[in-house]
């Protein structure tokens, strides 16, 4: 069977990119050290020595539209086309090719459905930052075949957290059960509190520090029950109006297990957002 | 009124770079070209297989025509696809997160809830 390696959960600024390979007046005094915690949060990846990723993210309106919207969908295709020219726009972000791992995808699809998630499927996916962004953080010579798994994590009506959790958990015995002998690294990214289009956007930290640091307890230490007992649809509005993507670290908490310490956390607080980096070695370590 | 259909002409102008210079230099024009010609076609299908029934309301339309961003924020439309489009049509006027900022400073009287977006 595959070996589950790495289970990494981060956020995803857009920002990165551009911070990271900007220099002189342009170069932000906040690029070095950034710089420094994503190669360090790297290693963390490289040393588990991975042979394919399961991505999980979510389109932010680029692909997937509000007449045909899946709530949990994966991508089974041999390529992915990447980003899109409002991220170019925006961000700067660069347009990427990434292979596909297509039988992990068809397994995941077929498991998934037996496991009662309904599943969608797309064979032509254009991935947008919310996958890209790990991949230039954590893998930038994007020399690894990936599946995508999307989540709706932006247009109500939203799966509610408990199913993140649950999805994730599912992806992790279905990654473990691949009959394959590869070695798997299931990554995810989403947001702590977030403001995107509102009156609390852009502020000099993230919307709602206190959440944060919640946040980041419940995730370092598999505080799956806390984080449950006292996030929800509802509540998620209150840090933010786009910290529903919070729910993207809960799957990811679903995958590393209730309990389970992160054996690497790292923050950074940046205007705007915290940044928050977590990994986790399944077997206790990278071997 | 109508969410869907406003986040539809959002979403529409801003993955296209002619719309979205020709929504920022004529507002007005683009947003009624938008309504007769765009509104109604169903963007996964074959051109002929359009709807019929979409159409904004006078409070919507004149938002959009306005440029009426904390209008739209009020109606309920996707705060993430009005902000990407605002940001591509006038952060060029403003100073690095100037207009990041001053559409938050715009929209300081919004109280939680925000209105719902919900379609």
């Amino acid at each position: 069977m595959a070996e589950l390696v790495a289970v990494i959960a981060s956020t995803h600024h857009p920002f990165y990119y551009r911070a990271s390979t900007s220099t002189g007046e342009d170069r932000p005094p906040f690029a070095d050290e950034w710089v420094r915690k994503v190669e360090a949060f790297r290693e963390t990846l490289t040393r588990a020595r991975p042979d394919v990723l399961v991505m999980v993210g979510s389109d932010h309106f680029h692909q997937l539209w509000l007449d045909n919207l899946p709530q949990f969908l994966v991508g089974k295709a041999p390529f992915y086309d990447a980003n899109f020219y409002n991220e170019e726009r925006e961000f700067g972000l660069p347009r990427m090719l990434i292979k596909g791992q297509e039988d992990l995808s068809a397994y995941i699809l077929r498991e998934g459905l037996d496991a009662g998630f309904d599943l969608a499927f797309s064979n032509e996916l254009r991935i947008d930052h919310s996958i890209t962004c790990p991949i230039i953080t954590l893998r930038p010579q994007n020399d690894l075949p990936i599946v995508p798994v999307y989540t709706n994590i932006f247009a109500p009506p939203l799966p509610r957290p408990q199913r993140f959790v649950q999805l994730g958990r599912t992806i992790r015995q279905l990654v473990e059960s691949w009959p394959s002998d590869r070695r798997v690294a299931v990554i995810g990214t989403g947001h702590l509190s977030l403001e995107l289009g509102g009156p609390r956007q852009f502020g000099p930290h993230g919307p709602d520090p206190e959440f944060d640091r919640k946040a980041v307890e419940w995730i370092s230490t598999g505080d799956i029950e806390g984080c449950l007992s006292e996030v929800t649809l509802d509540s998620l509005h209150l840090p933010g109006n786009a910290t529903h993507g919070f729910m993207d670290f809960m799957l990811m908490m679903g995958v590393a297990g209730e309990g389970r310490k992160a054996d690497y956390v790292d923050t950074y607080d940046l205007f705007h957002t915290m940044e928050a980096y977590f990994t986790w070695y399944p077997d206790g370590g990278a071997s | 009124m109508s969410k869907y259909l406003l986040n539809k002409f959002l979403f529409t102008v801003d993955r296209d770079p002619e719309l979205v210079e020709r929504y920022r230099e004529e507002p007005r024009a683009t947003v009624e070209w938008w309504e007769s010609e765009y509104a109604n076609r169903i963007l996964g299908c074959h051109s002929g297989e359009s709807s019929t029934w979409l159409r904004f309301d006078d409070t919507e339309r004149e938002a959009l025509a306005a440029h009426d961003y904390p209008k739209l924020f009020e109606l309920g439309a996707h705060p993430f696809l009005t902000l990407t489009l605002f940001i591509a049509m006038f952060e060029r006027d403003h100073p690095p997160l100037g207009f990041q900022t001053e559409y938050a400073r715009r929209l300081a009287h919004a109280r939680l809830p925000y209105p719902d977006i919900a379609t």
